[in-house]
Formats: C-alpha cells, structure tokens, sequence
C-alpha cells in the first residue's frame, strides 16, 4: 500500500519520468514471451548445427499448427472467461468423419472439408448454446463435450483408423505452396482473419468486454448469451479445421487423435499471456505461445532430451507463465 | 498520554490514487463509552476504521490502543489486541452453521485440527444465553433472516471479549425490536467497560445510545461533541458544512412532458407498489437507507431484474421491458452503482469501456470505423476533462472520479432520454463530484429525464427538482424542492424508527 502512494507522489512530481518507465515496462509486458522465444531460438542455434535450416524451422511450425489453429480458437473462449476442453475430442472425430469421406474417387475433396468444419461448428455451437442458456459453467459443458466426442468418435470408427484417403484430401496437410506447407499458410490465414475478428470488430470488443466484465457489459445492452454461442462456436469450427489438417497429415482419420491438445492449446494461449482472468489475450501472443512449446519440443529433441524430461519442462513452463501472468493482474 | 482514552488515532492521513481519503483525522475513545462516528457516505469513516482494523496502512499518524502504540498490520493482529468489528456488509458462510460461523478460524480442536464439534456448538450456545438471543447453533446459515444474520454478526464480535467494538450501521438492517435487544446489549456491554465505536446515519440513535459523536467530512477532522449536548441542525451542519451552497448551481430548466412514468410496480421482497413520474428536464431523487429498494427499483425498471407486476410507460406508450438490451431500445441509460463490479471493463481502455454501448453505431458490415470511434470519445473526453494521458490507457489506472466520467461518457455517447444515475458521485473527491452535479444539470438543461439515487442527502437536496422517498420496499412520501429537508427525509426514510423516539 505505502508504495503505491509513493508512486501517486511521484507521478504528481514528475510525470514524464514515470511513463516513460511505465512504457519500459509495458513493452516488457506486451513483447516479453517474443523475446523469450527469440532467445530460445539464439540459444538452440548455439547448441545445434541443424536447429537453424529452414527445413527445421518450417518443420517446428508445420508440427505446431495443428495446436495452434486450436490455441487460436481457445484465446478467444479464454478471453471471456470461459474454457474449451472439448478440442483434442473434437478433433479425433472430424478426423473419424471426415476420413470416410475423403475415400479415393468418392466425393470431391472439398466434401469431407465441409463436413468437418461443419461437425466443428455443430460441437462449439452446442457448448455455447449450453452454456450461455443453461448457465452451466464452460469446464463442465466442455468437459462433458470433451467425454462425449471422444465416445463418438470411436463409436463411429468402431475404435480403428480410416485409411486410403485421396491424394487431393492429402495435399492439405502434406502439400506445400511455393515451400511453404500448408498446414503453415492454414495456420497464418486463421491468425490473421481471427486477429481482425478480435480487433477490427464489434464482435471483438463485445469478447472482451464479456471477459472484462460480464454484468457491465449485460448492463450495456450486450447480447451476451449470443456472442458466447459465437465464441464457443469459432472455437469449434477451428478443432474441425485443425481434425482435417490433422488428419491429412497423418493419411487416416484416427479415433484416438488430438489426445491432450486442448491443453496443450490452454498451454499457448496462457504463455502468450492471455489472462483466465479473461478480458486479456491476443492472437499474436497466443501464436508466439505456440511457437515456444514448439521450439522447445523440437530442440529438446535435436538435444536428445528425453521425451519424459520434456513434459516436466513444459509443465514448469506454464506454470512460471502462469505465475508471472498473475503477478501482473496483482499489480494493478 | 491520557488514562481515560482506549484509543487515541492521532493525525492520521490515507491517500489513495487520486483521492486523499483522510488528512490528518483524528479520533479519541474514552474507556467503557459509546463513541459516534458521522459524516456522510465518504467522508472517511470505513477508511479510518480499516486502518484501525488492519485492512489499509495508514501513510502517517499514529494509534494508541489501551496505553501502547498499536501496529497493526493484519485483521487477525487487530482481534488479537482486542479489536474486533461488525461490517455494515454482512459476510457470513451460507453453508456453514452459525455456531462455525462465529468461530470460524478460532474452532476449539484437538490436535491435527479434528473440531470438537460439542464444544464448539456448546460455546454459541453460552454466547447466545448471555446474550439473550434465540437462535439455533446448529442451524446453516443460510436459513436465517437477514436481522437474525446480523445478530449472529454482532454475536460473533462479542465473542472475542475485546475491548472496543466497532459497529458499522449496525441497525441499517434489523427491526425496531432488535434494535432495542442491540441497545440492551451494548448497555450491558459499557457496563462491564467495554468502549463501542458505533457508525451510524441516524440521528435519533445518538442521543438514545452514544456518549460522544466525531464528526468527519470529506477526509478531515470536524470536531467531537458530547452527545447529549450537540442538536441535530449543529450535527448536519457539521456534516455537510457549506458546501452545499458552493457545489450546486441549479439552474432553472424548463420542464416539459412526461418522458418516463412507473405504475404500481413490484417485486416480491424487493419493492411493493412503486409509482413516479419523470419529465423532461427534470431531475426526481430517490433517496432511502440502503436495502429500502431504491437500487432495485432502478436495477427493474432498467431490465436487469424485471418487476413481477406493474407498468412502465416511456413517452407515454406502454413499454415491455425485459432486458437492459430493451431498456436501451427505448432510450434509457443507467449508470450502476457499484463502478468495478457493474460498470467497469477493468482490463480495457478508456476508449473500448466508453464504447461499448454504442458499438453497433460504428459498425459496418461488422467492421467498425476506428477513426470515427476516436474522434467521438476525444470529443467526450474533452467534454468532460476526463484525465487520461491517452484514450488508450487502461482505464484501472484512473481516479475514481475519472473512471466514473467515463461511464456517463459511455451513456452519453449513446445518448438516452432517460438517464438514471445510482450513486453518481460515490467515492469520488469533492472536485469531481462539483463537475459532475454540472454536467448532471446540463443534461437536464437539454431535455434530458433524469433520475438520482444517493445515499447523500445534500447530493439530493441539491440536485432533485422532486426527491421521491423509500422505505423497507415502499415509497413513503414525495417532496417538492421547497418541500424537502433533510430532517423531512430522513423521517420519510427511517420509517417507524422516528415515531418510536427514544
């Protein structure tokens, strides 16, 4: 208490001085976790002769995508203060569906496309539709969504992969365009249009005002309970979009795919600094979240670090992220 | 050092991000009396007693607590010496029992923390014996009535045997039979030397119950009085001081036809039977204790809590309000009482918390025209010199009186015809509140149907051209400007507590 009033004297004495130390310090806060991830990257590339190739970088985002067309999704449900636990669920079954129609001289490849976004959408418009009617908290909804899908999936699969998919159905996640895969050129166009959405939108602001304060913003004529089927419905049609990139990579649609990448989507969005506070988080941070884990996973691997020292790291990692995220709530 | 005195707090002074909240208040207990604390709604009483109580650190002054400087630095520091306090809000456990309500944090137990839960139930009941109340140890707290839950609140204070109490409002929320059990108690309290800070708004409980009155206005220290000796017009004029003449320019506004007008409107434990009438250009008052309903009263015309029964009519046409969006819909604006917890977008900047009723305006196919957004909440902001360094900056990071401007920003960009403002000045310092009546006036000057509530009865005096008043859920009178006292009010506001005497 007694220094937040010193601080108060000081700003009355010299203001200039003190913002210009806020703006250090806002910097910090605001582009912390890019030079975090720079420094990850110097640092691999000291210890590694392969970290830095383009192939290996290209790689670290192609395998990263797939979490973090989802991350995307969960930054905004994070935003307003809700969860999305349901992802890696939903994944694995657009993976089933979509799969069973991407069969070889069947449908045209954009068949199984649409199914899937579509089944995505479906999943997040039903959680949102719960929750903002229902009123039942967004862990238990998508929790219950999260159980659900999976028993879908490997119901409609009778718990086997669905192989011998098209070539055309392939290209998504095993095709490249000028160099470039894909699942990277998906992963950039879903930044960018979901970075436009929360900024240049009134939908956007109405996000985090939500996160920001809930009752205010019901007072001032919000339709809440919309936006929220919105919110949990984008998140949705994204896990339907990140199970046909997945799925296209791997040539199968898989019952048992997308396990734990709802976390380690939270993962992201919590490293970037979105706040489960909510009315906190951007597109950006969360993609820099994203690319941490990644650039950590693969040069723990190029270091030969085993898989089981990985996960302790990362475990650490977000908690750290998660502590230093709250201590900056604390100091206002 | 005086012998007489349990507690002397000497030259105190809080400042708080933009506000001095106390300058140099001080505040001297003798042993084994009823000491008053008055003053309007911020002028720095709950501020001196968190410091009391450990809650906020004071920036200087000093406090000397039974012959030795106290240094608290925590709640359960301040107990320990022998402080204890009843707060005005009650924060009781619903699901736990009263008997682990009242010793929540000191249970009797065995070792490893296993309750002895006899014991525990065995020493409420002692408690309550003594104290000659009847309610059930064992019962959640849950299924008491709000008196009752203030009876366990005053219960659990005495249950530390200290040596002063402090009791913030505590009548604001019982019956006139508990209020005499509470005087009953505090008698027998003095008697065995115990000293009572006791917070109150009611002047009639001065002379029946308190020994001294400190009297505190906008964080300064007025002067203490017998109380016995000091009438009620010297008290008020303590109280309020002159400025009520220095902050209110009421101008004369023309007052045209009706804009705004409630029928018969109820809600079962709320409010019963509510009718008024607002034109344009006029400014009504809704003043009453707090719980008398005047909140909920706006909270349901504007949607959030709809009524069970009656009618509102806006511009003379019946409207179905079942929502803010609806209440918005047909011009109305309201600015909620509590800023952080209904009005506030913490996280977000000047400009997105001044937006965000009016968004759609902006929007464009879905995109919105950032440009225009800037220029209007420039425009506003200069309006109304709210102190930002930029419209960007987080509005947490403003003065409450800044915050505040900013939030009848957010209505006036919108621009009701119909404004109702809870609390406008809540909080907020002296200088502040002067721009706001103002602008208050201004909005009248153009038309504008204004509705006030305010726990501050010069803020109403000064502001209404009609102050409608509450009590316990029922309108008890109207008074016109010419009309209206504070004494006139606070007999219309306290209901049967007048008549009763002492």
């Amino acid at each position: 208490m007694s220094s937040q009033v010193s601080i108060v004297n000081k700003q009355k004495k010299s203001k200039s001085a003190v913002s210009s130390k806020e703006r250090v310090s806002r910097i910090l806060h605001k582009y912390g976790m890019l030079m975090i991830l720079i420094g990850l990257i110097i640092l691999m590339s000291f210890l590694s002769p392969t970290f830095l190739t383009t192939g290996n970088l290209l790689n670290i985002v192609r395998q990263m995508s797939v979490v973090g067309i989802v991350a995307i999704g969960v930054t905004i449900v994070i935003i307003t203060t809700g969860i999305d636990l349901s992802s890696g669920s939903v994944i694995a079954l657009v993976s089933v569906v979509a799969a069973s129609f991407a069969h070889p001289d069947t449908y045209p490849f954009f068949v199984p496309i649409l199914i899937g976004l579509g089944l995505g959408l479906l999943t997040g418009v039903i959680n949102g539709t719960i929750i903002s009617k229902a009123k039942i908290a967004p862990f238990i909804v998508t929790l219950g969504m999260m159980t659900a899908a999976r028993g879908a999936a490997l119901l409609f699969s009778d718990g086997r992969p669905i192989g011998n998919l098209s070539d055309s159905f392939k290209f998504i996640g095993q095709g490249a365009v000028f160099g470039i895969p894909v699942p990277i050129i998906i992963f950039a166009f879903v930044g960018v249009i979901s970075y436009i959405l929360l900024n240049k939108t009134k939908f956007g602001k109405y996000v985090y005002a939500i996160g920001g304060n809930e009752h205010a913003a019901i007072i001032a004529g919000v339709n809440v309970d919309k936006y929220k089927v919105f919110v949990y419905g984008y998140a949705g049609l994204l896990s339907g979009l990140a199970g046909i990139v997945l799925t296209s990579r791997i040539s199968s649609g898989q019952p048992t795919a997308g396990v734990m990448y709802e976390l380690d989507a939270i993962a992201a969005a919590v490293i970037g600094g979105t706040s489960l506070a909510g009315g906190i988080g951007t597109i950006g941070g969360t993609i820099v979240g994203a690319l941490i884990i990644g650039v950590m996973n693969n040069g723990l691997d190029l270091l030969n670090v085993s898989p089981y020292w990985q996960q302790i790291l990362k475990g650490v990692i977000i908690t750290v992220a998660v502590f230093i995220d709250s201590r900056k709530n604390r100091k206002s | 050092m005086n012998k007489e005195h349990v507690l002397e707090m000497i030259n105190i002074t809080k400042e708080f991000p933009g506000v001095k909240a106390l300058d140099n208040v001080q505040l001297k207990v003798k042993k084994g009396t009823v000491h008053a604390l008055m003053g309007e709604n911020g002028a720095g009483k709950s501020t001196l007693m968190k410091i009391l109580i450990g809650i906020y650190t004071p920036d200087s002054g000093k406090i000397i607590f039974d012959g030795e400087e106290l240094k608290v630095s925590a709640i359960k520091n301040a107990l320990d010496k022998g402080i204890s306090m009843i707060h005005q809000e009650l924060s009781p456990i619903p699901n736990m029992t009263v008997a682990e309500n009242i010793f929540l944090g000191r249970e009797p137990s065995y070792k490893f923390g296993w309750v002895k839960a006899k014991e525990l139930e065995e020493k409420t009941r002692k408690l309550f014996e003594k104290l000659e109340i009847d309610i059930d140890p064992k019962a959640k707290m849950s299924e008491l009535s709000i008196a009752n839950t203030q009876m366990v609140e005053i219960a659990k204070a005495i249950s530390y045997n200290s040596k002063l109490i402090i009791m913030d409002e505590p009548t604001s929320a019982i019956t006139e039979k508990e209020v005499h059990h509470l005087f009953k108690i505090i008698r027998s309290l003095k008697q065995e030397g115990v000293s009572i800070i006791y917070i109150t708004h009611k002047m009639d409980e001065l002379s029946q119950i308190t020994d001294e009155v400190t009297v505190l206005r906008d964080g300064k220290y007025i002067g203490t009085k017998s109380s016995d000796q000091i009438t009620k017009d010297e008290l008020i004029e303590m109280m309020v001081g002159r400025e009520l003449n220095q902050i209110f320019h009421k101008q004369q506004v023309e007052i045209k036809e009706l804009a705004l007008s409630v029928q018969q409107l109820s809600k079962k434990g709320k409010f019963e039977n509510i009718s008024f009438e607002v034109r344009k250009g006029e400014i009504v008052g809704i003043a009453g204790l707090m719980g008398s309903g005047r909140t909920e009263v706006l909270e349901s015309v504007f949607g959030i809590n709809p009524s069970d029964s009656g009618e509102i009519y806006v511009h003379g046409e019946k409207a179905t309000i079942r929502s803010p969006r609806d209440a918005i819909r047909y011009g109305m604006g309201l600015l909620t009482e509590d800023r952080k917890l209904t009005g506030l977008f913490l996280p977000l900047s000047v400009q997105d918390n001044i937006i965000t009723v009016t968004i759609e305006q902006y929007a464009k196919g879905g995109f919105l025209n950032e440009k225009k957004i800037r220029e209007d909440c420039q425009r506003l902001s200069d309006q109304l010199a709210i102190k930002t360094p930029s419209l960007q900056q987080l509005i947490k990071y403003l003065s409450g009186g800044n915050q505040q401007k900013a939030l009848i920003a957010r209505w006036l960009l919108q621009d009701p015809d119909i404004l109702f403002l809870d609390e406008p000045t809540r909080g907020i310092d002296v200088g502040a509140k002067s721009e706001i009546y103002n602008l208050i006036f201004d909005l009248a000057k153009k038309g504008k149907a204004i509705v006030v509530v305010s726990s501050e009865l010069p803020e109403i005096l000064g502001l209404s051209d009609r102050i409608i008043v509450m009590h316990d859920g029922k309108k008890t009178g109207e008074l016109s400007r010419e009309e209206a006292t504070q004494e006139r009010i606070m007999e219309l506001a306290t209901g049967e507590l007048v008549t009763s005497g002492s």
